[in-house]
Formats: C-alpha cells, sequence, structure tokens
C-alpha cells in the first residue's frame, strides 16, 4: 500500500519550510553541478530540460496512474510553439517559457480528453497512437517544424534585457536551474494540495474514489493541462537553450526514455523523477560514447533489474530504508 | 481504378504480413494479459536467424524459416522461464511496459552487438522474385506468397483453436484460469506452449514480411508498437479481430503512404483512434 507523505496537518510554517529545503536542495544540485562539469553546461541544461518532461510525466504516472507512451507530443509542442514566437519576434525568454507552458497545456488538454477516458490496454494505445500522430504532423508540417532538419536559429533576447545567453552555456544554466527551482517549489506544494492528494486517491482505487462522488475523469483531464504545462515548459527552455528543436524532440523514443528515468527514479515521487533524470543522463552520457549498443544492453538489463527487484524506484527505495534504519535505531 | 488496383494488392500484402506477425501477440495478450512490447524482437531475432542462413550457410527458403522459427522460439525460452512468467496475468500495464522494453533494448543491443550495425538482407528464392500473371494483370508473387501465407495461419490458428485438445484448454484458460485450473488444465504449460507459438509466428512473420518490413538494427524499436497497435484495435485474443484490424490498418496505412507519402503514419494512427476510441476493447475483443 502506498503511503502518503503527508501525515500531520500542514501548518503555514511546515509549508514555508518545505519549500525552503527544496529550493535549497535544488540550488545545491545546480552548483554541484556548475563545478563539476563546467565545460559540459550545456549537457546539463539538456539534462534540466529533460527532467521536466519526467516530472511532468510523473504528475500522470505517478500520480494518477495513467501509463502513457506519448508524453513527448506534450515536450516537443511546447518546444515548436515557442521556436516559433521567437522566430516571429518575440524573443523575450520569459514570454517563450510562458508560450511554451501554455501551448503544452492547449496539447495536454487534447490529449488528456483523449487518454484518460479509458483505463488499461486502450488507454495506453491511444497515448501511443496520439503521440505518433504530433511526431508525423511536426514532419509534415515543415513549415513550422522545420521538419527532418529542425527549426534552427532560434535566439532568445537577454533575461530581463540583462542577461546575454553566452555561447558556454553559462547564463542559459543559471536561467535554466532557477526555472527548475521555481517549478519545483509550486509543484512540491500543489502535489500536497488536495486535488492532487485526490488524483492519488483515484490512482490506487478508481472505483472506491468514484463512490465518494469524485467526477474522476475532469480530475485526470486538468492533471494532464498541469502536466501539459510543465512539459511544454521544458520544451521551451529547451529551445531557448539550443536555439534548435529536431523531430526527436516529439519521438516515440523520447517518450519511453521519459518513461524509463521515471521508473529509475520513482513514480508518485517528484524527486524521483528529477534524480532519475539526471542519474539516466549521466549514464547515458559516459556508456553511449563508448557504444551506442552497449549502452541499449545495459539499459535493457538495468530496466529489467529495476522493474523486478525496485519496483518503486531507486528514490523510494533508498528513502525506505532509511526510514527503516531509523525505526530500528528509535526501537533499540 | 488503376490507383486502386495499385494499392489493394499491396495493401492486402502489408495488412497479411502485420496479420501473421502481431496474431501469435494477440493471443498471448488474450490468454496471459501481457502487454507485451517486445513482439517485434522475436520477429527480428527470426529476420536474423534466417538472413543468416540463407547468405551465410546457403540452405534454402523453406529451411531458412524453419530455422528461423526453431531459432527464435528456443532464443525466447529463458525470457519466458525468467520473467514474462512473473507478469503474467498479474502485473499493471506499467510494470509489463517497462520489463518489455527492457527485453526489447537487451535483445537490440545484443543482435547488434554480435551481427554488427547494418540491414540483414533475405534473399527471396527465385520462384518468388518474378511478376505473377493473374490475367488481368501482374503483381509481384512474393505478395501473392504473402498473402498465402497469412491465409493459411488464419485458417490453421482456426482449426487449432476449435478443434484441438490444446484450443479448449486455450480457450478455458482464456475464459477462466482459476477454473480451467481447478478442473486440471495445467495452465502453466498452456501459458508456455502458447508463448512459444507466438514468438513462432513473430519469427515465421518476421521472415515472410522481411520485403514489406525490412529487417535492420532498430526492426524491434521501429515496430515495436506497431503489433500492439494492431492487436489493441482487433481486440486481444481474437483471430478474425486481428484479421480485421490488420487489413483496415494496412489499407489505411498503404493508401496514406499512396496518396500523401508526406504524411507518414499519419492515416494510420488517425484510423487507431477513432477505432480504439469507439471500441475500446478492439473490434472483436472481450472485456475483461
Amino acid at each position: 500500500m502506498a503511503t502518503l507523505s503527508v501525515t500531520a496537518a500542514p501548518s503555514a510554517w511546515a509549508g514555508l519550510r518545505n519549500d525552503l529545503i527544496a529550493a535549497a536542495v535544488i540550488a545545491v544540485l545546480g552548483a554541484i553541478g556548475w563545478f563539476v562539469y563546467p565545460d559540459d553546461l550545456a549537457f546539463l541544461t539538456r539534462v534540466i530540460g529533460l527532467a521536466f518532461l519526467v516530472i511532468s510525466l510523473d504528475l500522470v504516472t505517478g500520480y494518477c496512474g495513467v501509463a502513457t507512451l506519448g508524453h513527448a507530443a506534450l515536450f516537443g509542442v511546447g518546444a515548436y510553439a515557442a521556436g516559433n514566437f521567437c522566430l516571429a519576434g518575440v524573443t523575450d525568454p520569459i514570454l517563450m517559457l510562458l508560450i511554451g507552458a501554455l501551448a503544452g497545456m492547449a496539447t495536454g488538454l487534447v490529449s488528456g480528453l483523449l487518454v484518460t477516458r479509458f483505463r488499461g490496454l486502450p488507454q495506453l494505445v491511444l497515448s501511443i497512437a496520439f503521440g505518433q500522430l504530433v511526431a508525423a504532423l511536426a514532419n509534415k508540417l515543415s513549415s513550422i517544424t522545420g521538419g527532418s532538419d529542425g527549426l534552427a536559429g532560434i535566439s532568445a533576447s537577454p533575461v530581463f534585457g540583462i542577461f546575454n545567453f553566452d555561447m558556454f552555456g553559462r547564463t542559459g544554466y543559471v536561467f535554466s536551474v532557477i526555472v527548475l527551482l521555481i517549478t519545483m517549489v509550486v509543484l512540491l506544494r500543489f502535489a500536497r494540495s488536495p486535488f492532487a492528494l485526490m488524483c492519488r486517491a483515484i490512482k490506487d482505487d478508481t472505483l472506491r474514489t468514484r463512490m465518494i462522488g469524485v467526477s474522476v475523469y475532469p480530475r485526470l483531464v486538468v492533471m494532464y493541462c498541469v502536466a501539459g504545462a510543465v512539459a511544454g515548459l521544458g520544451g521551451a527552455l529547451t529551445a531557448i537553450n539550443t536555439g534548435v528543436i529536431g523531430l526527436d524532440s516529439v519521438s516515440f523514443e523520447r517518450s519511453a526514455e521519459a518513461l524509463i528515468m521515471l521508473i529509475l527514479g520513482g513514480a508518485g515521487n517528484l524527486w524521483g523523477a528529477l534524480i532519475g533524470a539526471i542519474l539516466f543522463e549521466l549514464f547515458h552520457h559516459y556508456v553511449s560514447a563508448a557504444s551506442p549498443f552497449h549502452w541499449m544492453i545495459l539499459v535493457g538489463v538495468l530496466l529489467i533489474v529495476v522493474v523486478l527487484f525496485f519496483p518503486k524506484g531507486l528514490v523510494n527505495e533508498v528513502t525506505r530504508r532509511i526510514g527503516d534504519f531509523r525505526q530500528a535505531r528509535a526501537a533499540r | 481504378m488503376q490507383t486502386i488496383l495499385g494499392i489493394l494488392p499491396d495493401a492486402l500484402a502489408y495488412g497479411m504480413v502485420l496479420f501473421t506477425i502481431s496474431i501469435g501477440l494477440s493471443i498471448m495478450m488474450g490468454l496471459m494479459r501481457v502487454v507485451n512490447l517486445a513482439h517485434g524482437a522475436f520477429a527480428m531475432i527470426g529476420g536474423y536467424f534466417a538472413s543468416f542462413a540463407l547468405t551465410s550457410l546457403g540452405v534454402s527458403y523453406p529451411i531458412a524459416i524453419l530455422i528461423a522459427v526453431i531459432g527464435a522460439v528456443v532464443i525466447s525460452v529463458p525470457f519466458e522461464f525468467l520473467l514474462y512468467r512473473r507478469i503474467y496475468r498479474r502485473s499493471d500495464e506499467l510494470t509489463q511496459i517497462l520489463l518489455t522494453i527492457g527485453i526489447t533494448f537487451f535483445i537490440v543491443g545484443v543482435a547488434n552487438y554480435i551481427f554488427g550495425p547494418t540491414s540483414k538482407p533475405i534473399p527471396l528464392p527465385e520462384m518468388l522474385k518474378g511478376p505473377f500473371d493473374l490475367g488481368f494483370r501482374m503483381i509481384p508473387a512474393h505478395r501473392l506468397f504473402v498473402i498465402g501465407c497469412g491465409v493459411v495461419t488464419a485458417v490453421a490458428l482456426w482449426l487449432m483453436i476449435e478443434k484441438t485438445e490444446f484450443g479448449v484448454r486455450l480457450r478455458a484458460a482464456v475464459d477462466n484460469g482459476d477454473m480451467a485450473e481447478a478442473l486440471g488444465i495445467r495452465t502453466q504449460i498452456v501459458y508456455s506452449a502458447t508463448f512459444a507459438l507466438a514468438v513462432g509466428l513473430a519469427a515465421f512473420g518476421g521472415v515472410v514480411g522481411a520485403e514489406l518490413l525490412p529487417v535492420e538494427p532498430f526492426y524491434a524499436l521501429r515496430y515495436m508498437v506497431t503489433f500492439l497497435v494492431v492487436v489493441s484495435v482487433g481486440g486481444a485474443g481474437s483471430v478474425t479481430g486481428a484479421m480485421a484490424a490488420s487489413l483496415l490498418l494496412g489499407l489505411a496505412d498503404t493508401t496514406g503512404k499512396y496518396l500523401a507519402p508526406e504524411y507518414g503514419e499519419f492515416f494510420f494512427y488517425v484510423a487507431v483512434i477513432v477505432i480504439v476510441y469507439i471500441f475500446p476493447h478492439g473490434l472483436f475483443g472481450k472485456a475483461h
């Protein structure tokens, strides 16, 4: 049985303390990245962009129990929207982020209306079909997506008119970390909200929640919109930082990878999603440099091992171990 | 008219390839309720075996098919024994998806490690190479062969499921696994046999369909969802459903690619969304 992390009635102070801890953790992670990979900030920025996708996926898969293999669509549409507005002259990065989030939200609405209608196999197949549809469209509508060449030439203006996006990606990195920090703090609050807790209840027992009078479908659609906004934010961020959007940002592989990252870290826990994305990408960075096929063998084995032995993900596994340890110490 | 006559044989052949590969998955999903994304990987293994047998061992085409089917089944045994058994019937979709994606990645990685990252040719025998005269029109002999294979597979499966002892046990296990077990049917054996059958059919389909779905290093990833989608549209466990879905989707895809090639798989997936939205359990499926 899944245990909810909310036990005592949260006071305003406890909420603020949680926010501060979360902000501090991300700031420290960001600083570690800055000092450990000073020459590879572009890589880290890419990881942050993907982390948004995985966090977004966590909101629908981890919190609502929706199995989806088409989530990259939300990310990609956000990226393409931000990129097109930038090429049309809206170059302010904050505005681009908002546009990306809105586009992602709209895609999330359509996708959510379609996907959350059903459970099980039809749900999975509809999510796949939606993702593939968006991918086929992205390939076809080359006037707005650049087709297989990608949408290039996106260059955002300085943040607040002051901080220029430099070629070493320093501004991009700091900007991304700050956006991630704000998003995580807001989402962690959101995850403790009655709305998100009800979504968890739907995941654990849909029938029972329906019996106590919860309208399941609209709730899941709303959650999908929120997830779409987060994914779109990540897409826009990636567009701003890399300056080019390829078809891979809406591909099936991207969706599948996001799911793998989520399971690796631990579904149903936003920290799990973030850490899963970081671990997976670090692993990818080192192993696939050696050989792409060794990489596939290793990911396959890793996935099988995690599913069979750590079904709740690495982060949840570690926190459970720590909890057991503490209990054992307290008992002594 | 000319266009229609041009599209139809291709659509029919493509649909039959989809059917031959997907039907094994369909039976497996109907019985074991496993969302198996690694089905294409076993078709790919079959393709690799056939390619190896034809180009390196120089055996004849029918022997190569036999080698491919047996080889794929033999390779699949440890997977069934160690991994698939754990996820029959019980697990949620997410676990099944991830485990089978893991298996697919593993198989793709190993296959490419051993055989290298090049596409694998499966040369056709002379008999199937040329065109075939239907009297009013010439069509490639291979297309006819594929269509024939699909029909034979469908009839053989129908006979097996409806008329044999094994079919009786299979249907009993599909309808109510616990009751079947209580009546003395060893469901585990039925499951294993069905798994082997599914893999064998996948390998068979992978080899005979290689002209339409070429065997290459990322075959298992490229068609990972295609077969699942066909099964879902047709309804898991239904031979009629798989046939209807394969022909329908084969037609949608081939027509789309003929008339508007730049749209890629757009029409295929539009058809999928419409059908699954209206028939969530597939055209001929039953709710579980």
